[in-house]
């Protein structure tokens, strides 16, 4: 039987969701400001799965207040979006994911996440 | 302000040991505890230097490659292996508010106890509510309130084990709160998720919320006594779920009729064993 995949709202900015971001926006501006010791920061640059549950557009809202009375306050926030990218355990072949669940032309439903989950921190710019 | 959870100082993390009853609130920041552990962390100070390049006059872009989640995940091995060494099979309950975790440990608590020794972790916003039926279960028990968090994270649970230094070899529930979001992307060092779905839900839930079931070792689908009065699919719902995770279990019961528990049992008992 095949299924059919409920379409994804993209209403995802409840409360919830909020605070999840918060909290991670709250650890990137942690993580560079320990990096960063004293300078000050110019810009950094985040990677940020489509398939990580975290929303860029969360994450910019959250980073400007997060990152207030910080080395950070001021700093570009970029980021790139990765795209999903599974591979079929079975055959190999590697397709694009939407989401976390695909289903690879050999009718094999055994796919692994190879990209499109990263949430890191790329790089920063600081002032010399 | 905790970095991790993002609750705010005055709504912080607070432990509540149901056993000794106090209300320690030394314990109520224990999220500062391991914020200077970072010592695999100065490698990177060699990479400012190595690919540091100029950028304009006044600045220079540094290579940081750093996960985001790596904190927790670095606590989350940490508790693995003490749980490992201790033969805890810790496994970390998750599920939407209102689908039955609490009423499932109730139920396991009565009929494993003599069996096994068991001890449980609940996570709440607020309240310690569960706490107490737990505690009248007739189990160890403590109580997490994440204030304005909406997860239990690595740091909690090892603050937690501390408090509650559950015996060696026991079961370890750790009920995390309400919420099939984030619980999915903090790693607590437990050995399994187990997801709990009522069918009171909707069945597209495996769907909708795909991270949590696909990070889950098994399913349990409560309240399925309610079926006759509901429009759930359940041959649907399962679909859904391996279409996400084709290795996912399933088990069926109904907590208060008591229906499919021995299967549920039976999973405790088989995973106990290889933990061991």
């Amino acid at each position: 039987m095949a299924i059919s995949y409920p379409v994804f709202a993209k209403e995802l900015t409840g409360f919830k969701q909020q605070m999840h971001e918060l909290g991670i926006t709250q650890n990137i501006v942690a993580i560079v400001s320990d990096k960063a010791g004293p300078k000050r920061v110019k810009r950094i640059k985040l990677e940020i799965g489509k398939l990580s549950a975290i929303m860029p557009d969360a994450i910019r809202f959250c980073f400007d207040i997060c990152a207030q009375g910080t080395q950070l306050e001021g700093a570009t926030l970029e980021i790139d979006e990765i795209a999903g990218l599974g591979q079929c355990q079975s055959c190999g072949e590697k397709l694009s994911l939407s989401l976390l669940a695909g289903c690879c032309q050999c009718g094999s439903r055994e796919i692994t996440c190879v990209a499109g989950q990263e949430l890191n921190i790329k790089e920063m710019e600081v002032f010399d | 302000m905790c970095t991790t959870c993002g609750c705010s100082d005055d709504a912080a993390a607070k432990i509540t040991n149901m056993q000794s009853e106090k209300h320690d609130h030394s314990h109520e920041h224990s999220h500062e505890h391991e914020h200077e552990h970072n010592h695999d962390h100065e490698h990177s100070h060699e990479h400012e230097h190595n690919h540091s390049h100029s950028h304009g006059v006044n600045s220079s872009t540094i290579t940081l490659e750093e996960k985001i989640l790596a904190k927790n995940d670095r606590l989350a091995e940490r508790n693995r292996g003490w749980f490992e060494g201790s033969d805890i099979l810790a496994l970390n309950l998750v599920s939407s508010p209102g689908a039955g975790k609490t009423a499932l440990l109730e139920r396991t608590i009565l009929d494993l106890k003599e069996e096994i020794d068991i001890v449980v972790m609940e996570g709440d916003q607020a309240t310690t509510n569960d706490a107490e039926r737990i505690k009248k279960a007739g189990c160890p028990v403590l109580q997490i309130n994440t204030g304005a968090g909406c997860h239990l994270d690595a740091e909690m649970i090892a603050s937690a084990v501390k408090e509650l230094k559950p015996a060696q070899g026991s079961l370890l529930f750790i009920e995390n709160v309400g919420n099939l979001v984030c619980p999915a992307l903090f790693d607590l060092g437990e050995k399994h998720k187990v997801v709990i779905l009522s069918v009171t839900e909707g069945e597209d839930k495996p769907v909708k919320y795909p991270h949590m079931f696909r990070a889950a070792e098994l399913m349990i689908l409560n309240k399925v006594d309610l079926l006759p009065y509901l429009n759930f699919d359940l041959e649907a719902c399962k679909k859904y779920a391996l279409s996400v995770n084709p290795h996912l279990k399933i088990i069926e019961i109904s907590v208060t009729q008591g229906t499919g528990l021995d299967a549920w049992y039976t999973w405790l008992r088989e995973n106990g064993k290889s933990a061991r």
